[in-house]
């Protein structure tokens, strides 16, 4: 037995139904269906929204923190907070869905992703994102159109404030159509790629569309 | 009781093959089902959404007890549920129709106006409130109740799921569930029931061994 320490492919019958389960999410989604957005009243308290990461220790932004955008793109680009903070906002209080099974709601402000790729001109071919972050190795990996779903931003405030250390501060990708775990948190760099690639739990054997 | 006599049954087992497959596979993936859902359950024992819990749940927090479970850990038992989940609507469909398109649903589904006295009499007669059971042709009315209520129930089972699953691609299918966490709340009280149906099931049948082998034969012929 070889003891591969790379990510591997769930095989045989639930590796093949997990890949058919995929397909059937894809198939499932609608580019134009909005997730409901939800009074004020709904909010789960600040205290009460869990907030995970995999360092020991929650991860703290280099202060010379941006981010990149690159991949097939015609404009790589590199932004900070502040040229982020200046773009056309976009806030939105959806209920968030954990593959835990619990669900809590927030508001979340920031800029729409489809903004960014707009700035940076996709190149044709473009088929999937890739997100990664500070926080050690995690990253996640979305087909395009949920990427370019209005209402998948990337998330600068929370709950009227700006985002804490312990959600992802200072930048997190949030969207009211994915599991929790396909929101990269401490974002630093998106690449916009031809063919798929991964994500940190995805590897290990949550499903990679995970759409809600 | 004219059914007994319906023509269309002439020559037909009690249990014809299609049925007698469709009942084992289903007691296969309903296990397979239940072990896994309690192994997503594990992840969030609890009902009712962050920083509103539902008081009323008794056992908040409290997962269930591992020799329940399939799939080790989250991502295992969310692979089996939704790989089984096809297969267990798949073997729904094929029994409805086959239920339908055979006739089977004559001797078979639950008519109130036909089997609803049938159906108290039997209960009765198991609670030893009455001493002979109530006169019976194919099954009895307490049987035709049971095997076609949990037709809907499944169906109730599969909706719920798929409510939970897609919260925003089946909106409309998780509000008419109360919501996310109100699908999640009929989604575990169907497990509830189902283990209900199975521990009654398994008691009634141990009481009548000769359905038993008629699951497994088919039984003789009418």
């Amino acid at each position: 037995m070889l003891a591969g320490c790379d990510a591997h492919p769930i095989k045989g019958f639930l590796g093949a139904m997990k890949d058919w389960n995929e397909k059937f999410e894809g198939f499932v989604f609608s580019p134009s269906r909005l997730a409901p957005e939800l009074p004020a009243a709904d909010t789960t308290p600040d205290n009460a929204f869990p907030s995970y990461f995999i360092s020991d220790t929650i991860p703290i932004a280099p202060p010379d923190w941006t981010l990149s955008v690159g991949g097939l793109v015609d404009r790589p680009l590199t932004l900070t907070l502040a040229q982020l903070q200046q773009m056309t906002r976009t806030d939105l209080r959806v209920r968030h869905h954990c593959v835990e099974g619990w669900s809590a709601v927030a508001a979340w402000h920031g800029v729409r992703l489809s903004e960014i790729a707009r700035m940076a001109g996709l190149k044709p071919g473009v088929k999937f994102v890739e997100f990664n972050s500070f926080d050690n190795e995690y990253f996640s990996s979305w087909d395009l159109g949920s990427a370019m779903h209005p209402q998948t931003i990337l998330a600068y405030g929370m709950n009227g404030h700006l985002l804490g250390s312990n959600h992802g501060a200072p930048l997190r990708l949030y969207s009211a159509i994915k599991l929790g775990y396909k929101m990269c948190k401490y974002l630093d760099e998106i690449n916009f790629l031809p063919s798929q690639t991964g994500g940190y739990w995805e590897d290990q054997g949550y499903d990679w569309f995970g759409g809600v | 009781m004219p059914e007994a006599h319906d023509p269309l049954f002439k020559g037909r087992r009690e249990q014809p093959w299609p049925i007698r497959i469709v009942h084992w596979c289903n007691a296969l993936f309903l296990i397979l089902m239940a072990g896994s859902g309690l192994q997503i359950l594990c992840a969030y024992p609890y009902l009712g959404p962050r920083g509103a819990q539902y008081r009323w749940y008794p056992f908040q927090g409290t997962p269930p007890p591992k020799w329940m479970r399939i799939g080790e850990w989250l991502g295992g038992g969310r692979q089996w549920h939704f790989a089984i989940a096809w297969f267990f609507v798949l073997n729904g469909i094929f029994y409805v129709a086959y239920f339908f398109l055979s006739g089977e649903w004559r001797r078979r589904m639950f008519r109130p106006w036909r089997d609803l006295k049938g159906a108290i009499a039997q209960f009765l007669y198991y609670l030893r409130i009455r001493r002979t059971p109530p006169p019976t042709d194919f099954y009895n009315g307490l049987q035709r109740l049971a095997y076609s209520s949990v037709i809907i129930f499944g169906l109730v089972m599969v909706l719920s799921g798929l409510a939970i699953y897609k919260p925003v691609q089946l909106h409309f299918l998780t509000l008419l569930f109360g919501g996310y966490d109100g699908a999640r709340v009929v989604h575990l009280a169907g497990l509830c029931l189902f283990a209900m149906f199975l521990v009654a099931h398994l008691i009634l049948v141990s009481m009548h061994p000769r359905e038993i082998i008629n699951m497994v034969t088919g039984g003789p012929r009418e």
